[in-house]
C-alpha cells in the first residue's frame, strides 16, 4: 500500500522535493503539498483503492503524512 | 483602528494549469467536490478561460479558510461559495461548518477580490469581525509583528 500511496503523492502532490526523501511521519504540508494538491491526492486515492472519503475524514490531518494516509485508507478498505 | 473592530485577511494564489489538469484527470468528481452549482454555472467559456475562473474561486476558498482558521475538521470546500452578481462583482457566502466558524469568530462581513493574469489566479478575502476575544490588543500586535508570515 505504501508504494501506491507514494506513487500517487509523486504524481499529484506537486512536491518540490523527491517523494522518496519524505519519511512516513513527515508533514506533507510542510514538505510543500498545497490544499489543492491534497484534493487531487484524495481523488487519486479514491480511484486507486476504490474508496470514498466521507466528509468526517476531510481533515488536514487525514492527509498530513504517508502514515496518516495509510491509516485512513486502511480504515476505509478494512485492511 | 479605534473602532474596536478586528480585521482578518486571507490571500491565496493558484496556478491555473493545475486546475486544468485536475479537471482533465478527474472531471466532474473534482468539480463537484470543490465547487457549488452556482460557481460552476458562473465559470463558462473554453478550457483556459474556465480554468482561470475556477482557479480564482479556489484561491478565494483557500483565502477564506485562512480567515476562518479551522482547527481539525476542515469545512467542505462547497460550504465556502463565491457568488457572482449580475453586475460582475463577487461576494462570499458561507454555509455549514464554515458558517459556524465565521459566527464563532464574530465575522460580520466578508469581502473578496478575485483576479487572474497569465498563468496565475489570486484572491484576497477581508473579514470584519465584531470586537471580542479575537480583537488583538496593542501589545499583541507588537508581539505578533515579529513572527507574522502566514504564507502557507
Amino acid at each position: 500500500m505504501d508504494d501506491t500511496i507514494r506513487k500517487i503523492l509523486a504524481e499529484h502532490g506537486h512536491f518540490p522535493v523527491d517523494v522518496a526523501t519524505i519519511r512516513d511521519e513527515d508533514d506533507l504540508y510542510q514538505a510543500g503539498m498545497t490544499s489543492h494538491a491534497s484534493v487531487n491526492v484524495m481523488l487519486a486515492l479514491e480511484d486507486e483503492f476504490d474508496i470514498e472519503f466521507p466528509e468526517a475524514m476531510l481533515r488536514k490531518s487525514t492527509f498530513e503524512s504517508v502514515a496518516a494516509i495509510r491509516d485512513a485508507v486502511g480504515e476505509l478498505t478494512g485492511s | 483602528m479605534g473602532t474596536g473592530t478586528a480585521i482578518r485577511v486571507g490571500a491565496d494564489v493558484m496556478a491555473i494549469h493545475q486546475v486544468e489538469e485536475s479537471v482533465a484527470r478527474f472531471g466532474t468528481r473534482y468539480l463537484e467536490r470543490i465547487y457549488t452549482e452556482h460557481e460552476l454555472s458562473s465559470c463558462v467559456g473554453g478550457s483556459p478561460a474556465r480554468a482561470a475562473s475556477l482557479a480564482a474561486r479556489f484561491a478565494a476558498k483557500e483565502a477564506t479558510m485562512k480567515v476562518l482558521r479551522p482547527v481539525g475538521h476542515q469545512p467542505d470546500w462547497r460550504s465556502v461559495e463565491v457568488r457572482r452578481h449580475p453586475e460582475g462583482w463577487c461576494t462570499m457566502a458561507l454555509s455549514g461548518h464554515a458558517a459556524v466558524l465565521a459566527e464563532e469568530a464574530g465575522i460580520e462581513e466578508l469581502a473578496v477580490s478575485l483576479t487572474h493574469e497569465g498563468a496565475v489566479a489570486a484572491a484576497v478575502v477581508v473579514a470584519l469581525c465584531s470586537p471580542g476575544d479575537d480583537a488583538p490588543s496593542r501589545a499583541d500586535m507588537s508581539r505578533d509583528r515579529a513572527h507574522c508570515d502566514g504564507d502557507d
